[in-house]
């Protein structure tokens, strides 16, 4: 009964969101006020029916119903209750719900927090929203329905894909979709602005924080999997340019572009059709990471789940959401004009230049990710392209990207002076080169790749900590706390962003450096140095789980040379009964300095194992950047300005004036 | 004014390109890895069979006969789904099918084949998944094609289904046996 209130709520939800496009379109095209005003009604609605059929699929597996067949493919009654919960996503139909869940949620927010817009935008951007939910409605329906019953029922289910039960796994998919979905409204506003014909500081300054909040999750997202792979995949790796992660860093990547180009357009009005441009781009390109992942174009470890006959239908959604939102901006844009100009150098001309790196960056990872799609369908044969292509490419485009986005906050609008850059910076200049230098000597090896990224960072970290310096002295508050409170959130989190893109490439650049990393087979009693520590194996036993069963190592860790056991490290090899397939679980001691990485790789003979014994150095940093990132920006989005309608219309007179 | 159009049609122009190469890969299949083992000779064994605990299976005793290799085991869902397919296809005496029960418990899989039906010529036991490693199989059910001289002629990954059946594997079979 249940599944089928699920089935049911999603055929209301669809024509929910039918309402809300059609009504809302008609309603901004003939200015009608009655046919406007249903948009956030049926927003509302639409979320409900969607969250409705959501708790009916997690209903039906946190309760076993294995008359359902996606439950019966994805779970098991031994799997314990929270993974049961998780694994309403795990599926290719639950992670298509979770997307439409998503998008329905973003539509209610926009509904929700729109009031101070005109009302054409809001109907506009409701009902693009609306259309991209029906093509995904429209997809599970026609494809990939979540509640199709299996009769007769399974006794028994096949169980969660066990890489999946992980409390990661638990979070990852729903930040990442998040982010992913998120885009769309950014997506939306644009084609809304392309529809009106007017694109200008307050549309950017709507635009900006939904972006912002988008780009957020995604990044946490795209850690969270990072951080999966590393402590999963058990050879302690942390990316892999496999094809579904190049799809989420994509997004990204345009997602970053379209931030910094946004607040051009809100400050200074240019870079407008690039702006809108830039938007389409990022969500399009959720909307082809989809396609990737889900068609089985390509392969990938994540691809689990394909389908030729989901693959047409996506690329068709592809071809007239992608396809249709491109025709509209060749057709609009040339009226939107390119806004105001700019000196060569000037805020804007470096953030044109970010713009350019990460765009190429972009076309680099697109490239190389459909690369093997291209030979094959080209009839050249099948091959991968790997790491050393991506490696190659894109550390030399995203070098200078770094070394610009210092530059970025400290420069002047419209025209900067390269003197007064020079005066400023030296110094971050001077002190960064010679840490750089000398730093990797006190880590025991030199090398130029250590040093180089070193010193990207230290100029990030030194320009931007002399820029807050001096943004602060020469305020006009007449106390120090009272420069402080005078700083705009975005300021901070600005600030506090472009800090975590530093510490991201420290722990890259040390891990890189200075990890080590021995694979080798150990006797019980047998021990092993690495990175000053010293490791001794003392044998494995076997321990129960709900749904596996497991062997367990036991490492004693001291420090080289001392008696003292520090800890114990405890590695898994797990037998998952249900399909059978066999885990590596690693024990990890993190810290801020290192990680202690020690995993079991297979048994040799008698009690010997496969042992992987890491130590890597600052390799936490990475994903703390990350998420120092996100929390710049939220910092930014939480700013004043986006939620007061005061003060909204000031900066809308305020840029206006500007470009008279 | 044509001209401006022309720039603001570049991304468009650019996409269409793109979903062209996307249209043509959804007709390939990038799992029709070319399989290292295929053109090869069936790596030789000696297995325990499953039903006569002390005779022993190895490729050699199929020799001059086309036969599959099927990869299953008790635990393994998908072989549920393909299971049918085998029985009506020994019903039909279409060629002999060699079952490998891979990394299963004896009792378990002979029940198995009791309740399922037993579609097999022979039936080796693999409790240990070695033969497996040889055979690089990543994922069970997998199904080899092997030829007369014990060559592997096509490797099915994953459930054999009706589709591949009719259009790979049967005209196959009907190529080598002719």
């Amino acid at each position: 009964m249940i599944p089928e209130l699920g089935h049911f709520a999603l055929i209301v939800a669809l024509a929910l969101a039918s309402a809300q496009a059609i009504l809302s379109f008609a309603g901004a095209a003939r200015n009608r006020h009655v046919l406007m005003s249903t948009a956030r009604p049926i927003a509302v609605g639409h979320f409900l029916f969607v969250a409705g059929a959501f708790a009916a699929l997690a209903w039906s597996f946190v309760h076993n119903d294995f008359s359902v067949a996606n439950v019966a493919a994805n779970s098991n009654s031994q799997l314990p209750v929270h993974y049961r919960f998780a694994a309403t996503w795990g599926s290719h139909e639950g992670s298509i719900l979770l997307w439409t869940l998503m998008l329905a949620a973003w539509t209610f927010a926009v509904a929700a927090f729109s009031r101070h817009l005109p009302e054409r935008v809001v109907a506009r951007v409701l009902g693009v929203m609306g259309l991209v939910s029906v093509g995904f409605l429209l997809f599970m329906l026609l494809t990939s329905n979540p509640f199709e019953r299996l009769l007769p029922a399974a006794d028994e289910g096949r169980d969660l894909n066990p890489l999946l039960q992980d409390p990661g796994m638990v979070i990852h998919p729903p930040m990442l979709y998040m982010g992913y979905v998120g885009f769309s409204v950014a997506f939306a506003f644009a084609l809304a602005a392309l529809l009106e014909g007017r694109l200008d500081a307050a549309w950017a300054r709507w635009s900006r924080p939904w972006t912002t909040a988008a780009w957020c999750f995604l990044t946490i997202g795209i850690a969270l999997g990072s951080g999966w792979a590393y402590y999963e995949l058990g050879w302690g790796g942390w990316w892999f340019w496999d094809p579904v992660e190049n799809a989420s860093f994509m997004p990204w990547l345009a997602g970053t572009a379209l931030i910094h180009s946004l607040a051009v357009t809100e400050k200074r009005g240019a870079f407008r059709s690039w702006t809108v441009l830039l938007a389409i781009i990022a969500f399009s390109l959720s909307l082809v990471g989809t396609f990737l992942v889900r068609s089985g174009v390509l392969t990938s470890v994540h691809a689990f789940a394909t389908d030729p006959k989901r693959g047409v239908f996506i690329l068709l959604f592809l071809v007239l959401v992608i396809g249709g939102s491109l025709a509209l901006f060749a057709w609009r844009a040339p009226k939107v004009g390119l806004g105001a100009g700019f000196a060569p150098v000037s805020r804007e001309s470096l953030l044109l230049a970010n713009n350019v790196l990460l765009a190429v960056a972009l076309s680099a990872v697109l490239l190389g990710t459909l690369y093997p799609l291209f030979l094959d369908a080209l009839n050249l044969g099948k091959i991968s392209v790997g790491p050393p292509y991506f490696d190659a490419v894109f550390y030399p485009l995203m070098a200078p990207a770094i070394f610009l986005m210092a530059l970025g906050p400290i420069a002047s609008w419209k025209h900067a002076r390269l003197p007064d850059l020079w005066v400023r910076l030296r110094w971050a200049l001077w002190i960064s080169l010679g840490a750089a230098l000398l730093l990797p000597l006190a880590l025991g090896r030199w090398s130029a790749l250590v040093a180089s990224g070193l010193w990207l960072a230290l100029w990030v970290i030194v320009a931007t900590l002399l820029m807050v310096a001096h943004r602060l002295r020469t305020a006009p508050q007449a106390t120090w706390p009272a420069r402080l409170r005078a700083q705009s959130l975005a300021w901070y989190g600005m600030t506090v962003a472009h800090l975590g893109v530093a510490i991201f490439i420290l722990g890259v650049t040390l891990v890189k450096g200075y990890e080590t990393e021995r694979d080798l087979r150990m006797v019980p009693g047998d021990h092993v140095q690495v990175g000053g520590y010293d490791f001794t194996f003392r044998g494995t036993h076997e321990v129960p789980g709900p749904n596996y069963a497991a062997v367990r190592g036991e490492f004693e860790v001291r420090r080289a040379g001392s008696p003292e056991v520090l800890m114990v490290l405890e590695p898994e090899k797990r037998q998952y009964r249900a399909t059978g397939m066999s885990m590596t679980e690693a024990a990890i001691d993190s810290g801020i300095s290192r990680d202690l990485y020690v995993s079991l790789g297979e048994p040799v003979e008698g009690a010997a194992w496969g042992v992987r014994v890491y130590h890597k150095p600052f390799v936490d940093w990475i994903w703390g950047g990350c998420f120092v990132m996100a929390i710049g920006g939220f910092l930014a989005l939480s700013d004043r300005r986006y939620r007061s309608r005061r003060a909204a219309a000031a900066a809308s007179a305020g840029a206006q004036g500007a470009r008279a | 004014m044509n001209a401006r159009w022309l720039k603001y049609g570049i991304p468009l122009v650019l996409f269409a390109a793109l979903a062209a190469f996307l249209a043509v890969g959804l007709t390939r299949d990038p799992r029709e890895v070319p399989s290292p083992f295929i053109g090869r000779a069936a790596p030789a064994f000696s297995l325990e069979r499953l039903h006569e605990p002390g005779q022993s299976f190895s490729p050699e005793q199929m020799k001059g006969k086309v036969w599959l290799l099927n990869v299953w085991a008790s635990w393994c869902v998908s072989c549920r789904v393909e299971h049918p397919l085998l029985v009506e296809m020994s019903k039909r005496n279409d060629v002999p099918i060699v079952g490998l029960d891979y990394k299963d418990e004896r009792g378990a899989g002979l029940q198995w084949l009791t309740k399922m039906g037993n579609p097999y010529f022979a039936s080796a036991f693999d409790v240990e998944g070695k033969v497996g490693i040889d055979y690089g199989v990543y994922g069970v059910p997998e199904t080899f094609v092997i030829d007369k001289q014990g060559v592997i002629r096509y490797k099915q990954i994953g459930p054999i289904t009706p589709e591949a059946l009719e259009k790979k594997i049967l005209p196959l079979i009907r190529k080598l046996s002719a």
